[in-house]
Order: structure tokens, then sequence, then C-alpha cells
């Protein structure tokens, strides 16, 4: 196995156990604490919460987020072609590569001009344009 | 691709050949190299930084900023470290506990493990690894979730929505920063970081044009804007102003990190600026030559330099470019305003993403028309025919 991935492996571990040193540390230094009731209350500017924080969100980030799976996809679908890229320019192949590519490319241009031109991407809706009719 | 940079552990198994410490096993000594670089490099960056951010913001305001602990202040990071670890210990009782403590470690570490990639000369990495920039931005990525599952654990509405628009952001911006490192694998043909930055240098003598064109960011008109978008990705991706929108502390008290306390925010904190430490050293390597010195090459000076002085001379370099682009980023920090959230999606999706695959795609066609070369060697007419040599 190459050598890096062990090194990666040790990095992800250290700083994984760092935290929980970090902690520790800070559980030795500081005083005990005695927590009061509103000190253990969620922050709402000093008033107390109303109501669960877990509320229900808008629409839009689940959008976002889909949008962003398609095109994070896409750029790691492009990786190993761009990679193989430039040999196949110098070796007289590009054109081969370079098709693939761009077919690629632009197939997802269009998905993306597809959620522009219905709006996906505006992230203040016009509320009329979808409201229902009266 | 042949593994031409040594990486921390194998040299240090080769220098103790002959010594007591042979018989000591390979990872091992990645062990610790990944101590070295973690508590010597990654997070004393982040105590330091907070400290030079705040001289940088007095300068800029005409204040002194600290000057209290220490000649200068220097050691004020330090008394900052002592008192988050002196405060109280905060969990709270309606979040989700479990979560709440996993969600540091995940951005700890997702700052952390990029370093494993990051060529600090040409024989200091620690782990030259052959997928590196895909590596890179896989493991920076883990901050998303860790910032997400934080707010959430929180069960506090300012950190619900900070982390909310956190991850909007950080999953946004993740697409043109990736497209804009599209065009340095086509140009180098590798995602070894090593590689990448060996092929920005400048040597007349190789055969293959193509693999000693100058730094990536004159390469071809499109990755200068490749550059330019990649920097303002990576200033979103790490909530740096102007993209703080995540803890604008004007309209969200302190956005994800509202609940967090002591040494919890302070790893926040600190995982934050490791963050914006490898997004700047990412640049740094991938577009501005990394350890390359411009137009030199130390190995073959007229006079033969020690290799330890040339390694040193690569760092340095490396280190140089690098905190200049991190003082770039603490700069635009105290000049430009914050932007709201629907300019922010506006600016990713309908600006910065179409023109980043322009981008991929001019530099396809540029290395295609011009065999690999760079606008410098096309306009000095140098290495003609290089590329069939091949």
């Amino acid at each position: 196995m190459e050598t890096g991935y062990i090194s990666a492996f040790w990095f992800i571990v250290i700083a994984a156990v760092t935290v929980p040193l970090m902690l520790g540390v800070g559980a030795l230094l500081r005083p005990k604490s005695i927590p009061t009731k509103k000190g253990t209350q969620a922050y709402e500017c000093g008033e107390d919460p109303i109501g669960s924080a877990w509320v229900k969100f808008n629409i839009r980030f689940y959008v976002v987020a889909i949008i962003f799976i398609i095109f994070d996809v896409e750029v790691a679908a492009v990786l190993p072609a761009a990679t193989l890229y430039k040999d196949a320019v110098l070796n007289g192949n590009g054109a081969w590569v370079f098709a693939e590519l761009f077919l690629f490319i632009a197939l997802l241009v269009l998905g993306l001009i597809y959620c522009w031109v219905r709006g996906d991407l505006e992230w203040v809706k016009g509320v009329t344009k979808f409201a229902p009719k009266k | 691709m042949a593994n031409n940079s040594a990486l921390f552990a194998q040299t240090l198994t080769d220098w103790t050949q002959g010594t007591f410490l042979a018989p000591v096993p390979l990872w091992v000594w990645a062990m610790v190299s990944a101590l070295v670089v973690i508590y010597l490099l990654a997070l004393p960056f982040g105590g330091i930084a907070t400290y030079i951010e705040r001289k940088i913001a007095a300068d800029m305001q005409d204040r002194i900023g600290p000057n209290r602990v220490g000649p200068l202040g220097l050691f004020q990071f330090a008394a900052d470290a002592v008192k988050m670890l002196s405060k109280e210990d905060y969990v709270p009782p309606a979040g989700d506990k479990f979560l709440f403590n996993i969600a540091p470690v995940l951005v700890v570490v997702g700052s952390c493990a990029g370093f494993v990639a990051l060529p600090l000369g040409q024989y200091l990495v620690a782990g030259d690894v052959n997928i590196g920039v895909f590596y890179i931005l896989a493991v920076t990525t883990l901050i998303a979730p860790g910032i997400l599952l934080g707010s959430w654990a929180s069960e506090n509405k300012w950190s619900l929505l900070g982390g909310l628009r956190s991850a909007a952001q950080i999953v946004s911006y993740e697409i043109p920063v990736a497209l804009s490192i599209l065009p340095v694998i086509l140009i180098s043909g590798s995602l070894q970081v090593g590689e990448i930055v060996k092929q920005q240098g400048w040597n007349p003598d190789l055969p293959i044009a193509a693999n000693a064109h100058f730094w990536n960011v004159v390469h071809n008109p499109f990755t200068v804007f490749a550059f330019f978008i990649l920097f303002v990705g990576g200033l979103a991706e790490t909530n740096r102003i102007p993209f703080d929108l995540p803890e604008a502390e004007s309209e969200l008290v302190s956005g994800f990190n509202t609940e967090f306390s002591g040494m919890r925010f302070g790893l926040y904190a600190l995982g934050e600026f490791v963050d914006v430490f490898v997004m700047c050293a990412m640049l740094a390597a991938l577009y501005l030559g990394g350890w390359q010195l411009p137009f030199l090459e130390l190995d073959k000076f007229w006079i033969t330099l020690p290799s330890g002085l040339i390694a040193l001379i690569h760092v340095g370099v490396f280190l140089v470019k690098t905190l200049l682009l991190v003082f770039v980023v603490m700069w635009l920090r105290w000049t430009l305003p914050r932007l709201r959230v629907d300019q922010l999606m506006g600016l990713c999706w309908k600006g910065m993403v179409p023109l980043a695959l322009f981008n991929v795609l001019g530099t396809a066609i540029w290395v295609w028309a011009f065999k690999g070369q760079s606008m410098i060697q096309v306009a000095m007419g140098l290495f003609s025919g290089g590329g069939s040599s091949h």
C-alpha cells in the first residue's frame, strides 16, 4: 500500500484525538461549574426559548442540495478524463478525450440552464408567479 | 506516475537506517510525521493567526491591538487558550449530546487532514497521495457536516439558521472551487500535488515543454480567471468575509457556534483558521508554483547548494506564498461588506459556475492547440515541436 495513505490515516486519527484531549485538559483546569437555570437554557437573547428550535425549514435548501449533488458527481466523473487529457494530447489522441469532456460538460450546462430558466437558482422565488390563481 | 517526491515517513526511515532506530516500522514514522505537522505547524498556525489577524485589524483601523501579554502582545493566543480551557463546559441539555460532541471533531479532522497532501518542499510532504487534489477537496468538505451537525445539535434557533446557511453556502461554492481546480489537472495530467508543483518550474532543457511550463496562474488567459474563482470560492468555503453569513454576528448572534463555549468554540475557530491555511496553501501549490522560485532551479544552480539549504528555501518560499494569500484574506475582512444571502447564491450559481465551466473548456482548447505549452513558452517561441518528442 502506498505510504501516503498511512500518513493520511494517522493525520485523521491524531486530529480526531486532539479534540477530546483538549477538552480533557480543560476539564482538569476549570473550576467546577454550578449551572444556573438561565445558564442551561438555549440562548434566545435572554428570553425564555419559545418552542423547539428544530423547526421546519425552507425547501430551497433541499433544492440547492440536489443541484449540488449533480454537479459534484459531475466533477468527480470528469477528474479521471481530465487526468488523462494531457497525455492524450501529447500522443495525438486529444480529440477523443476532448470530445468526451465537451459532451459531458455540455449536457450538464444544459441542466444548469434548465434549472436557471425554471427559477431554481433564485433564492427569493417570485411569490406571485407560483401562488395559486384565485 | 512515478512517486518522485519522498515522504516524511520514508525519509525518516532512510535516515535512521544505520542507527539503533532502524527496526522502527514505517507506520511509526508516519505517526511521528503526523504529530509534527499537526502540533508544530497546523495548530500553532491557527493560534498565531488569531493574534496576527487582530494586529492587522488594529493596523487597518489605526489602533494598537493586543499589546499586553508578552512582547508586542505575542503571547495573546496562549492567554486566549488558557482562558478558553478554564471556561465552563456547556452542552445544551435539550440538544443532541452525541452530535454536539462529534461536531468539533469533524471540523478539526477536516482541516488538519488536508495537510497530508500539501507539499511544503520538494521532498517534504507528509503523504503525496496519488489522488492528492481530490483528497484535499474531499477531506476539507468534512467541515460542512461538522458545522451543520453542531448547529443542529445545539437546539438553538440562531444556530440552526446559521448552520443551514453554512451548509447551503459551502455546498454551493464547492462546485466553482472544484471546477476551478480542473484546469490545473488538464494542464498537469496528474492529481498528485507534488507532481503538479514540479511541473510549474522553468526548465528549458526538458524534452517535453509542457512538463516545465511556468506557474499555472499565467499558463493561459483562462487560468487567471480560474485562480480568482478558486480564491473567492475558498473564501466562501472557509466562511470568511465577505461570505461569513453562517456566523453573521449582526443578524444571527454568533450563527452556528452560538451554543459552543470555551474550548469547543476555540476548536471551531482553530479549525477554521487551519482551513484558511489549507485553502491558501492549495492555491499556492496549484497556481502559484508552490515551493518553486520563479525562473530558478536550485538543483542546477551555478554553485552546488547543500540539499538541506535547498529544502529550507523551498519551505520558506512556499510559506511566503501561502502567508501572503492568508494576509489578503485577512485584509479583505476589513475591506468588504458582507453579502446578502440571495446575492451569495446568485453569485455562485449564476456567476462563478458558468465562468468556471467556461474556463475548463477554454483551458482544454488551449492545451490541445498549443500542446500543453504555457503563454510564456508560446510567446517566447521556445521548445518548438517539443510535444512531438514524447
